[in-house]
């Protein structure tokens, strides 16, 4: 057998299992536009009988909901990003200084909070009875802001690859423990700062579970939140069909499609930029998993 | 502290002070460092101190210091009520299953993904594998709805109506979760373990290979002979840090994708959905917090014990 060519048999296989992969997803297409009238005649299929844009048409008609959780998930992901950023870099920053004294004792302080948590209730009160930000986006914001491993990953990163020469021969020069990590550090770690940022987008985009613990204030719903409210509760993605409803000529509301278009309209940018981010995710994966 | 009163022994010099001298000089440092050391005391360690609470009868009204202090009640009430073994069985079992599945599924699909040798394919086939790991668990329970909506669901009227078999209400029929919930987390967590471990089998050496080519070796040969055991120490890692987190279930997962269902709870309820919902529905913050504390520190019993092991395999994957 040609040794550059790949076994057919695993190609097909290999095909079979992305297909897996990706036919969850045709189908929640597939049923955001499909006709109501024949989803409710022969249920969710892969390929509906009658085609249908009218789901789409309802949440432009009525994007009010939408576009504000959109903007809420906007906000908390773009500020917890840069703030999360900053912080474990700086964190990790000192932690890589092998001159500094406290090098230990702050290793030590990380390792504790990946070892040991303190469960639900207590982190639950920590927020609501002590810092009292219950619905406010700060509630969202401040809990995914550091993680330990992230700070251990940038840690290894800055020791890994910015020679100490450089970082000794700039505080020769007159340059602070500030100018060096603005001037030299920032600059220089592009590499893990594009994966960590990426895995912090994702997580932040992605949350729903700081939504549902926190946010009572509808105006406050997050995209994941909002969807997670029109999944589990009929009622509530009445209310958002309701309101469309004087504007389109439509007897029937189309809740099945409407449910289903609202998911792609979440999906769809994040699966668009995925290929090119995907680099990017493999390397955060990777070395999440195997500390780098 | 001993050290520090060694210091004020000796005749002449103030060494605790010079030893601030000596930390002030880093003082830019820790400036740094401050933002994240705030951080985690608010995000993990306050938390942490409020364990006690597990031995309280926590009452809003006269503020969490002033609630009376009960002992073991709370675990007494949460053990006698066979919550407690419920949760625990289900955890257990299905960390199990999904540690064993994934795992076997993972190392099969990452062997096959390093047999790919057009490049353009390797990216395609490793992007939509990982695709799943990329989107939330909210989507997750809609894709979940998509099949298994009792009504209008694809398994209910493209599969088991047209062979003739009754429809089944799957979010009110405990039984099939363990499986429906066995696929989903495969589903969304296999493409990504098999990444990792295909990262592992790049970074062999190719001279492996290459004598084992000239010695005649045939492709499953080379599989099985070479790969397989050069990349068995990360399957033991990442199979120890799995069972460190044993305790530990996926919220989402079980939240989401059972739609929350109060019916099937014998066979979707874990502690974590059991602490979430003794506290955000019922509002027993006994139970919560009993259960609560029960986990972590299980969890951290059995995280450090397998740090001690790892460590023993290869220090650079220990955590500490």
């Amino acid at each position: 057998m040609n040794p550059k060519r790949t076994n057919p048999i695993i190609v097909i296989v290999l095909t079979l299992f992305s297909l897996a992969c990706l036919i969850p997803f045709w189908l929640v297409f597939m049923i955001s536009v499909a006709d109501e009238n024949w989803v409710t005649a022969h249920g969710y299929s892969f390929w509906p009988g009658k085609f249908s844009l009218v789901a789409y048409q309802y949440l432009i008609e009525d994007a009010e909901k939408i576009l504000r959780a959109y903007s809420v998930s906007a906000l908390v992901t773009v500020i917890g990003v840069v703030v999360s950023l900053f912080v474990t870099s700086a964190m990790a920053y000192a932690l890589s200084r092998k001159e500094f004294p406290l090098r230990g004792a702050l290793s030590f302080y990380i390792l504790i909070t990946m070892l040991f948590s303190g469960g639900l209730l207590p982190w639950y009160l920590v927020y609501t009875r002590f810092l009292h930000v219950q619905d406010t986006l700060m509630a969202l914001i401040i809990p995914g802001l550091i993680g330990g491993f992230n700070v251990i990953i940038m840690r290894t990163f800055f020791t890994n690859s910015i020679p100490p020469s450089l970082i000794d021969s700039s505080q020769i020069d007159g340059a602070g423990e500030f100018r060096t990590y603005f001037s030299i550090i920032l600059p220089l770690s592009l590499p893990v700062m594009a994966t960590i940022g990426l895995f912090t987008t994702v997580s932040y985009w992605n949350d729903w579970f700081t939504s549902l613990v926190f946010i009572q204030n509808e105006k406050l719903f997050s995209l994941q939140y909002l969807l997670t409210k029109t999944l589990m509760n009929a009622s509530f993605l009445q209310t958002i069909a309701n309101k469309a409803y004087s504007s389109t000529a439509q007897v029937t509301t189309p809740l099945e499609s409407i449910r289903m278009a609202m998911a792609m309209i979440a999906i769809g940018p994040l699966v668009l930029v995925f290929p090119f981010l995907q680099k990017y995710f493999v390397r955060g994966l990777t070395v999440g998993a195997v500390k780098g | 502290m001993a050290s520090e009163k060694a210091f004020i022994t000796q005749p002449g010099i103030s060494r605790p002070n010079a030893k601030w001298r000596h930390l002030w000089k880093y003082r830019a440092l820790i400036i740094l460092a401050m933002p994240g050391i705030l951080l985690m005391l608010i995000n993990n360690y306050l938390p942490m101190f409020g364990i006690f609470l597990a031995f309280k009868d926590l009452n809003y009204t006269e503020g969490i210091w002033k609630s009376k202090w009960i002992g073991l009640d709370n675990f007494k009430f949460l053990f006698a009520s066979n919550d407690a073994w419920l949760i625990i069985k289900n955890t257990l079992l299905y960390n199990i299953s999904f540690l064993l599945i994934n795992t076997i599924l993972a190392v099969m699909l990452a062997l096959l993904l390093n047999e790919v040798k057009n490049k353009f394919a390797s990216k395609f086939f490793q992007s939509t594998v990982i695709l799943p790991n990329f989107i939330s668990m909210v989507i997750v329970g809609y894709i979940v709805y998509g099949f298994l909506n009792p009504e209008l669901g694809f398994v209910n009227k493209f599969i088991l109506e047209p062979f003739g078999i009754d429809p089944k209400n799957w979010y009110a029929e405990a039984q099939h979760w363990p499986y429906i919930l066995t696929i989903v987390n495969t589903w969304k967590n296999v493409g990504y373990a098999a990444v990792v471990y295909l990262a592992a089998i790049v970074g062999i050496d190719s001279e492996y290979y290459e004598a084992a080519v000239i010695d005649g070796a045939s492709r499953w040969k080379q599989m099985t002979k070479i790969t397989v055991p050069l990349i068995a120490p990360i399957i033991i890692i990442m199979t120890l840090l799995a069972i460190g987190r044993i305790f530990n279930a996926d919220f989402g997962l079980f939240y989401q994708a059972t739609m929350a269902s109060g019916m099937i709870k014998e066979t979707t309820e874990v502690i974590d959905t059991y602490v979430y919902s003794a506290l955000m529905v019922t509002g027993d913050t006994g139970l919560a917090s009993s259960a609560g504390l029960l986990q972590s520190v299980v969890g951290f019993t059995l995280v450090v014990t397998v740090n001690l092991i790892v460590r023993k395999f290869s220090r650079e994957n220990a955590l500490f």
